[in-house]
C-alpha cells in the first residue's frame, strides 16, 4: 500500500479526470469533435436500443454436394468432348459422384482423362458389369476441408457486403464455432427485411426455359434427366396475393451470378414497375452474348435461390453484357435483390437458427425501467449507510460515487456493451462495494471496543478485514469471469459489469475510504470517530 | 446504531434442526434438478427452444379469439400472457417437434394481423431459438456451473486448506439447488437470465462463506482451549452484524429492481432475492457445520 497521502490523492484526483475524460463522450453528443471521436464509447446492448440477433448455421454439406456436381457436370462434359459416352450419373455421399460407360475400354480411358484434368479428384475404378463399367470420383479430403473453411469464412464477408450496403451503422458479423455466423444489427427498424437480406443465398443462375418438357407430366414426377421443376412467383400489386406457376427448365445453368459486375434498381416504363438492371464482367459479357446468339426466340429463366423471377423471350443476341430482372417488385424487393446481386451469393446455404428481434420502443422502455431501477436501489443503499454508520458512512458513500464512475469509465474505455442485465450487474456490484465497507467498519467497530485509539483502530481495522475483502473479491471474480467465458449474450453483458465493478470495488474500498480517515488523522489525531 | 450487538447464539447446537431442513430442500431441488434434465420443467425458449413474440396492440384484445386463431393454424401448445392496462401480449410457442429449427415467428405474426384487422398491433420482440441451440446453451450453462465450482475449490484449498474449499462448495452447490427446487415448485420460468442469477448467487454465496471462514481461521489461532465447534460459534457470532447489514443492503437493491425493473428483469431479480436469503442462511448453517463434521473438533491451525 501507499503511505504517502498526497501520493494516493493524487492517484485519486488523477484517476477521477481520466474517467470524465473517457465517460463524457457516452454520455453527451454536444463535445469537441476531436475529443469525440478519439474515444472510445459504451455501446448498449440490443436489449436497451432494439435491433436484431441472428444466429445462422452454415449448410455445409449442401456447399460440397454443390461443389460436387459442379465436378460432377464439368466432367460429363469433358467426356463428351473426348468422344466417351455417360449412359449415367449418380451422386455419392460425401462430395462423390459415379459416371457409368458402354461396355469396352471407355471405363479405362475417362478414368485417365479425368484424372489428368481434375488434380482435386481421386478418381477410381467401379464396379464392372456385362452392360458396362463405372468410374468413381471423390473430392480430395484436402478440397473439402478447404470448401468446410471457406464456407463460413466466405459467408461472413458476403453477408457483411450486404448488410453494409444496407446500411446498417456498427453491425457485428462473425463466425462461431466450425459451421455458425451470429449477425448482430443494432437499431435496426425494419427487422423482417434485414433477416431476409441476410438468409438469401443469393444464387442466381440463367437456366433455358425446356419448352418440350409438359409441365403436366413433370407435376407427376415424371421429368426429364436433364431438367428440373421450379416455381415462378409473381405478387399482384394491387392485393398483394402471390401466384405460383410451374415451370420447367434445363438443370444446366448457362451463366450464374459470380460473373455479374454490378446491379442496380431502374424504374422504366418499357417494362413497367421497378426492375434491376445487371451488368457482367468481360468473362460473363461474353458467355452471355454466345447463349444469347445460340438460343434466340427460346425463353431463358432468371432463377435466384431456385426460384424464377422471370422468363422472357430471347428476342435477339444481346452483346453488350447487361441484362434485366422484372418481376413486380416493390421498390424496397428490387433494392434489396440488388444489394444480394452485388454483394455475390453465399458458397452454402444459410438457415436462421436463433432470432432475436427487439423493437427500439420496448428497448427505449426497458433502459428507462433499468436505470430507474438502479439508482432507486443505489439511492436507498446510500441512505442507509449513512444512517447505520454515520460519518463513515457518508465516507463509504462517497466512495461508491468513484467506484460507479470509474466502473462506467472502465466500460467505455473497453467499449464494452452495457445490457439489461449489465445494469443488474452494477447494481450487484454496488452491493459487493458496500460489503467492503461493512466488513471494514464492523472491524473498526470491534477495535473502538475494545478501547484502542481511533487511528490505530483505523488501522487495525483496515489490515484485519484486508484478507477477507481480498478473497471475497477474488472467489466472485472466478465466477465473473467463467460466466464471461462461456456466456453468451445476457450472461456475458452481466459477466462484464461485474468483473469490472468487482476489480474497481477492491481499489476504492482499501485505498479511496482510507484516504479520508488518514487524512483527517495526518493533521490532528481524531478523538473519537462517528461510526 | 447497531443492530446486532454482541450475541452468543449457539448456531452449532441448531444442527440437527437445520440439517433436516436443508435436506429437505435439498431433496426438492434434486426433484427438480432430474425434472429439468426430463424436460418436464417450464423452461424458457432460450433453454428449450421456440419462439416468443411480444405484440402492443391499439385497443384490448380477447385472449380468447386470439387462442382460437392460432388453434385454428395448428398452434395448439400457444402460451399467452397479457401486460394488464398496456394492451400487451406475449405469446410463446414451444419448438414444433420433428420440424426442427423452423422459424415461425413471421407466419404466425401475418396470421395475427390479417385475422384481427380492426386491431392493428406493433411487434416489440421476436425470439426465436431453434432446439439445437437451446441444447447448447443449456450445456455451456452447466459446464460454467461445474468449471467455477472447481475453480473456487482450488482458491479457497490454497487460502484455506482442502476441506474448507469443499465446505464452501457444498454450501454454494446447496444454494443453486435450493433456488432451482423452488423455481421448479413455483412453476417460474427458468432462462438464460435464471441461470445467471444462479451464478451469481453462487458467487455471493461464497462471498459470506469465506467472511465466516475468515473469522474461523483467526479464532483457531488466538484461542486454542476451545472446540471446533465452539470456534465456529464464536465467528458466526462476531461476523453476525456485517452479515446482517450486508444481506439487508444487497437485499433492499435487489428489491428495488424487481420492483422497478420491468418485466424483463422479474424473474431474475425474484431469484436473486431469495437467493440472498438462502446464501445467508447457508453460510451460517450449512458450510461451517460441514467443515465441524468433516474435520472433527481437532484445533489445528489453518494457514494464512
Amino acid at each position: 500500500m501507499m503511505k504517502s497521502i498526497t501520493g494516493r490523492i493524487t492517484l485519486i484526483a488523477v484517476l477521477t479526470a481520466v474517467s470524465v475524460i473517457v465517460l463524457l463522450p457516452s454520455l453527451t453528443d454536444r463535445l469537441p469533435a476531436g475529443w469525440k471521436d478519439r474515444m472510445p464509447k459504451i455501446n448498449l446492448g440490443l436489449d436497451l436500443q432494439g435491433g436484431v440477433f441472428l444466429r445462422l448455421a452454415v449448410d455445409i454439406d449442401k456447399a460440397i454436394e454443390n461443389t460436387s456436381m459442379r465436378y460432377a457436370d464439368d466432367a460429363r462434359a469433358v467426356c463428351r468432348e473426348n468422344g466417351l459416352p455417360v449412359l449415367a450419373f449418380q451422386k455419392i455421399g460425401d462430395g462423390g459422384f459415379s459416371l457409368r460407360f458402354p461396355p469396352g475400354d471407355f471405363a479405362s480411358r475417362a478414368q485417365a482423362t479425368l484424372k489428368d484434368e481434375f488434380p482435386s479428384l481421386d478418381v477410381g475404378p467401379g464396379p464392372v458389369s456385362a452392360d458396362g463399367a463405372t468410374v468413381i470420383a471423390h473430392m480430395k479430403p484436402a478440397e473439402i476441408q478447404a470448401i468446410r473453411t471457406n464456407a463460413v469464412v466466405q459467408g461472413v464477408e458476403t453477408i457483411r457486403n450486404r448488410i453494409d450496403q444496407f446500411g446498417v451503422r456498427e453491425p457485428q458479423i462473425v463466425a462461431e464455432g466450425d459451421d455458425r455466423i451470429v449477425v448482430q444489427l443494432p437499431g435496426v427498424k425494419d427487422q423482417q427485411r434485414a433477416i431476409e437480406l441476410v438468409g438469401k443465398t443469393a444464387l442466381l443462375e440463367f437456366k433455358l426455359v425446356d419448352e418440350g418438357a409438359s409441365v403436366e407430366e413433370s407435376l407427376k414426377g415424371s421429368l426429364p434427366e436433364d431438367d428440373q421443376l421450379l416455381y415462378q412467383k409473381s405478387t399482384d400489386p394491387q392485393s398483394g396475393r402471390v401466384t405460383k406457376t410451374p415451370i420447367v427448365v434445363k438443370k444446366r445453368a448457362l451463366l450464374t451470378g459470380d460473373t455479374i459486375k454490378s446491379a442496380k434498381v431502374n424504374f422504366g416504363n418499357q417494362v413497367g414497375g421497378a426492375h434491376v438492371s445487371i451488368s457482367f464482367d468481360s468473362r460473363g459479357a461474353k458467355v452471355f452474348d454466345r447463349v444469347t446468339a445460340e438460343n434466340v426466340k427460346r425463353r431463358l429463366a432468371i432463377v435466384l435461390d431456385d426460384t424464377v423471377y422471370s422468363a422472357p423471350v430471347i428476342q435477339e443476341r444481346i452483346s453488350g453484357g447487361e441484362a434485366q430482372i422484372t418481376g413486380n417488385f416493390t421498390p424496397e424487393e428490387a433494392s434489396d435483390l440488388a444489394i444480394v446481386l452485388r454483394a455475390g451469393s453465399l458458397p452454402a446455404p444459410v438457415k436462421v437458427i436463433q432470432n432475436v428481434s427487439i423493437g427500439p420502443s420496448l428497448g427505449q422502455d426497458s433502459i428507462r425501467k433499468g436505470v430507474r431501477a438502479a439508482m432507486i436501489g443505489a439511492l436507498l443503499v446510500v441512505t442507509f449507510m449513512a444512517f447505520y454508520y454515520r460519518f463513515a458512512g457518508m465516507v463509504a458513500d462517497f466512495a461508491l460515487v468513484f467506484n460507479i464512475l470509474f466502473l462506467l469509465a472502465g466500460m467505455a474505455a473497453f467499449s464494452a456493451t452495457l445490457t439489461l442485465p449489465g445494469i443488474a450487474g452494477i447494481i450487484l456490484a454496488i452491493g459487493l462495494a458496500v460489503d467492503s465497507n461493512v466488513l471494514i467498519f464492523e472491524r473498526i467497530r470491534e477495535e473502538v471496543r475494545s478501547k484502542k485509539t481511533v487511528r490505530a483502530a483505523i488501522d487495525a481495522g483496515y489490515d484485519k478485514a484486508f484478507y477477507t475483502v481480498v478473497d471475497s473479491h477474488v472467489t466472485t471474480l472466478i465466477t465473473a469471469l467463467i460466466l464471461f467465458q462461456f456466456g453468451t449474450g445476457p450472461i456475458k453483458g452481466f459477466a462484464v459489469s461485474l468483473s469490472m465493478g468487482v476489480a474497481i470495488n477492491l481499489f476504492t474500498a482499501l485505498v479511496c475510504t482510507r484516504v479520508v480517515f488518514d487524512y483527517l488523522n495526518a493533521r490532528k489525531p481524531m478523538q473519537a470517530l462517528s461510526i | 446504531m447497531e443492530l446486532v450487538k454482541g450475541t452468543k447464539i449457539d448456531f452449532m447446537g441448531m444442527k440437527k434442526y437445520t440439517f433436516v431442513f436443508s435436506g429437505l430442500l435439498l431433496l426438492l431441488g434434486l426433484v427438480g434438478t432430474v425434472q429439468i434434465y426430463r424436460g418436464q420443467a417450464n423452461l424458457g425458449i432460450d433453454l428449450a427452444g421456440g419462439t416468443a413474440i411480444q405484440m402492443k396492440f391499439q385497443k384490448p384484445f380477447s385472449m380468447g379469439e386470439i387462442r382460437s386463431i392460432l388453434a385454428k393454424a395448428g398452434h395448439v401448445g400457444a402460451s399467452l400472457q397479457e401486460a394488464s392496462g398496456e394492451n400487451i401480449l406475449l405469446l410463446k410457442l414451444g419448438a414444433l417437434g420433428k420440424e426442427e429449427e423452423k422459424m415461425v415467428a413471421e407466419p404466425v405474426v401475418s396470421l395475427l394481423r390479417q385475422s384481427l384487422p380492426g386491431n392493428p398491433f406493433v411487434v416489440e420482440s421476436v425470439s426465436e431459438i431453434g432446439p439445437a441451440i437451446g441444447h447448447k446453451l443449456r450445456r455451456d450453462a452447466a459446464l460454467a456451473l461445474l468449471i467455477s465450482a472447481l475453480a473456487i475449490i482450488i482458491y479457497l484449498a490454497w487460502r484455506f486448506e482442502f476441506k474448507f474449499g469443499v465446505a464452501a462448495a457444498v454450501a454454494t452447490f446447496h444454494d443453486i439447488l435450493v433456488i432451482v427446487g423452488i423455481f421448479w415448485a413455483l412453476g417460474i420460468e427458468m432462462d438464460l437470465l435464471f441461470i445467471t442469477a444462479l451464478l451469481t448467487i453462487g458467487g455471493y454465496s461464497l462471498t459470506d462463506t469465506v467472511v465466516v471462514f475468515d473469522r474461523i481461521r483467526e479464532n483457531i489461532r488466538l484461542r486454542k482451549k476451545k472446540t471446533f465447534s465452539e470456534v465456529i460459534n464464536q465467528s458466526v457470532n462476531e461476523v453476525l452484524s456485517r452479515t446482517i447489514i450486508t444481506s439487508l443492503t444487497t437485499f433492499v437493491a435487489v428489491v428495488a429492481l424487481l420492483a422497478f425493473g420491468g418485466i424483463v428483469l422479474r424473474d431474475f431479480s425474484l431469484a436473486l432475492a431469495i437467493g440472498i436469503l438462502v446464501g445467508t442462511y447457508s453460510s451460517i448453517f450449512v458450510a461451517s457445520p460441514v467443515v465441524a463434521l468433516w474435520r472433527g473438533e481437532k484445533m489445528t491451525d489453518v494457514k494464512r
